[in-house]
């Protein structure tokens, strides 16, 4: 039991890059990014073709970063320049990496036993909670900057963010970039972890970081960018949790796992809005009850 | 300082649908006039706002600017010159970011965004400075966000945000209509005093005609895509309301017809 707990957390950090990456586009630039699915691979694949090309575990985990910035720029580009609607360039991208992936790869599956990865002479455990909560960091502060302020306006209000004078196809190509670069890097990590890429391993991923983002605020909040990425790295441990204990349950089998992921996001995604409603509705009730029960007095509105 | 030579703008030309927005304008604002534009429903006031903006560009014609033909520049690169407050209080802020952070996102406006925090110690006392000015106690609300003020303290920051750069040319587009009397009363008060003492080159419309004749030192009234009248300083001062409308039947043909135009406040 502790010890799929302790395999949990691990495989948690591990993800957390992809959940921040899956965030900074879901959430920031509400932008729902379906290239995920293909840079996770593209990341596994190019640091497992490196590593076993002789290339240093670091600056192949850093070319994994870089490819996946790659990939999601021209997601970027298709939906800015090409106008072409965010899901279906995310679609496209997906599709088409799948092919580039096998170019990278040259077959469906890489092995990386034997060879010196990055988890060679330290445990992910040890390794992982210092780069997650650095890059987790980073990103908040990148979000203070002007240029980060640019990126999350643009999300929120690109009318606005346009007449203050920025290129908004520019924030969104940075974004999905971005975005898809700490994907690739979780790819590339677990692909050492695990000890061999796959040309499979990045299907349902954006499913797997959506629940982690959704299970995340749902549990801790996002009031803040700071709580908003916190939430999404905690988010991904929980949900490896829930999937552990779940896969626990005899008549589960492995091949469950995305259904019961699916379900997690459903119900994650229409919880807050049933609760929303039902609060809402209680309030004006009482506010109802209170206006009825003041006779003679108008209703008064707030102060300016 | 702007001047529109000759513009024009169809939509959906060719089309059964094919309207004319803008025909043959020609509009020339001197630094510091402070014109009002009243017009009936599509007679083009807000395809003028978004020809001058930059959110469409002209089928003809000239938009020039200090000068610069900036007819065929982005939206995003005008906007260095350019501050515009909409109708939509919704329109002019970011909901989910703070007060501060909205702040620095209109001060950076026409500069190069980098990675310079956009909210530091010096700038925070400069917004609150700001704030203050607008006397609706923001100055002490700078971490709320700004989805949870009302619809006449968000069109209020919005106005700052949009002058307190001191842009070349200001664009008000009809930006107290949404609200109720009182609050559109007091934006139209700062209105007043910021353009003043900023001195700032204002085009406003507004569907308040006795709006119209009581601010700025200009009025120009729009029918069917033309300027068809452009009422200057001295003219101004003795305009009434009576006056106005007799000359938009006389010159148009028709009444004025917009059922939001409002007589009076």
């Amino acid at each position: 039991m502790l010890n799929s707990l302790l395999g949990a957390l691990e495989s948690g950090l591990l993800y957390a890059l992809m959940a921040l990456g899956v965030y900074i586009t879901f959430r920031i630039l509400d932008f729902p990014d379906l290239t995920v699915d293909g840079s996770f691979t593209t990341g596994g694949a190019i640091a497992a073709v490196m590593i076993t090309g002789g290339s240093s575990p670091w600056i192949a985990t850093i070319a994994a970063f870089l490819g996946g910035l790659a990939a999601g720029a021209i997601t970027g580009l298709i939906h800015t320049k090409g106008r072409i609607n965010g899901l279906l360039s995310g679609i496209l991208m997906m599709i088409a990496l799948y092919s580039i992936n096998m170019r990278i790869m040259g077959k469906p599956n890489v092995g990386l036993l034997g060879e010196t990865t990055l988890f060679s002479s330290v445990s992910p455990l040890v390794f992982m909670p210092i780069v997650v909560i650095a890059i987790k960091l980073l990103l908040d502060l990148f979000f203070r900057t002007e240029l980060g302020l640019a990126l999350r306006a643009t999300g929120d209000n690109k009318r606005m963010i346009r007449s203050f004078g920025a290129n908004t196809d520019y924030t969104i190509i940075l974004g999905l970039s971005l975005s898809n670069g700490l994907v690739a890097l979780s790819g590339a990590l677990i692909a050492q972890q695990s000890g061999f890429a796959d040309i499979s391993s990045g299907i349902g991923m954006i499913v797997i970081g959506l629940a982690s983002v959704i299970i995340g605020e749902a549990i801790f909040g996002a009031r803040t960018v700071f709580w908003a990425t916190l939430a999404a790295v905690l988010g991904s441990i929980v949900y490896r949790v829930v999937v552990a204990l779940a896969l626990r349950i005899d008549w589960l089998e492995q091949t469950d796992l995305k259904v019961i992921t699916a379900v997690i996001v459903i119900i994650a995604l229409v919880l807050p809005t049933v609760q929303r409603n039902m609060k809402q509705k209680s309030t004006a009730r009482r506010r109802a009850a209170e206006i009825a029960q003041t006779p003679g007095q108008k209703s008064v509105g707030g102060g300016f | 300082m702007l001047k529109l030579t000759e513009v024009s703008k169809l939509f959906h030309p060719g089309t059964p649908d094919e309207k004319i927005a803008l025909i043959d304008v020609n509009l020339h604002l001197r630094p510091g006039d402070f014109v009002t534009v009243i017009g009936s429903n599509g007679a083009g006031k807000s395809t003028l706002m978004n020809m001058i903006s930059g959110v469409i560009k002209p089928d003809a014609g000239e938009v020039r600017l200090g000068g610069v033909d900036i007819g065929h520049l982005p939206e995003h690169r005008r906007s260095k010159w350019i501050g515009r407050v909409f109708q939509d209080p919704m329109a002019g802020t970011a909901p989910h970011m703070t007060i501060e952070e909205n702040l620095a996102m209109a001060f950076s406006r026409g500069k190069q965004r980098g990675f310079a925090l956009g909210v530091n110690a010096k700038r925070r006392g400069m917004f609150q400075e700001q704030l203050r000015r607008l006397g609706i106690g923001l100055e002490n609300r700078l971490r709320a966000k700004v989805g949870t003020l009302s619809g006449g303290e968000r069109q209020a920051l919005s106005l700052l945000m949009a002058t307190f750069t001191e842009p070349q040319v200001l664009l008000l587009d009809e930006h107290t209509a949404a609200l109720d009397p009182a609050r559109a009363e007091l934006v139209t008060r700062l209105t007043q005093e910021i353009v003043s003492e900023l001195k700032l080159t204002t085009l406003m419309v507004t569907h308040n005609m006795e709006q119209a004749i009581r601010l700025g030192n200009r009025l120009i009234m729009m029918d069917g895509g033309r300027i068809i009248l452009d009422v200057d300083d001295t003219k101004k001062r003795d305009l009434t309301m009576e006056r106005l409308l007799g000359e938009f039947e006389r010159i148009s043909g028709h009444k004025l017809s917009d059922d939001r135009v409002m007589l009076g406040s």
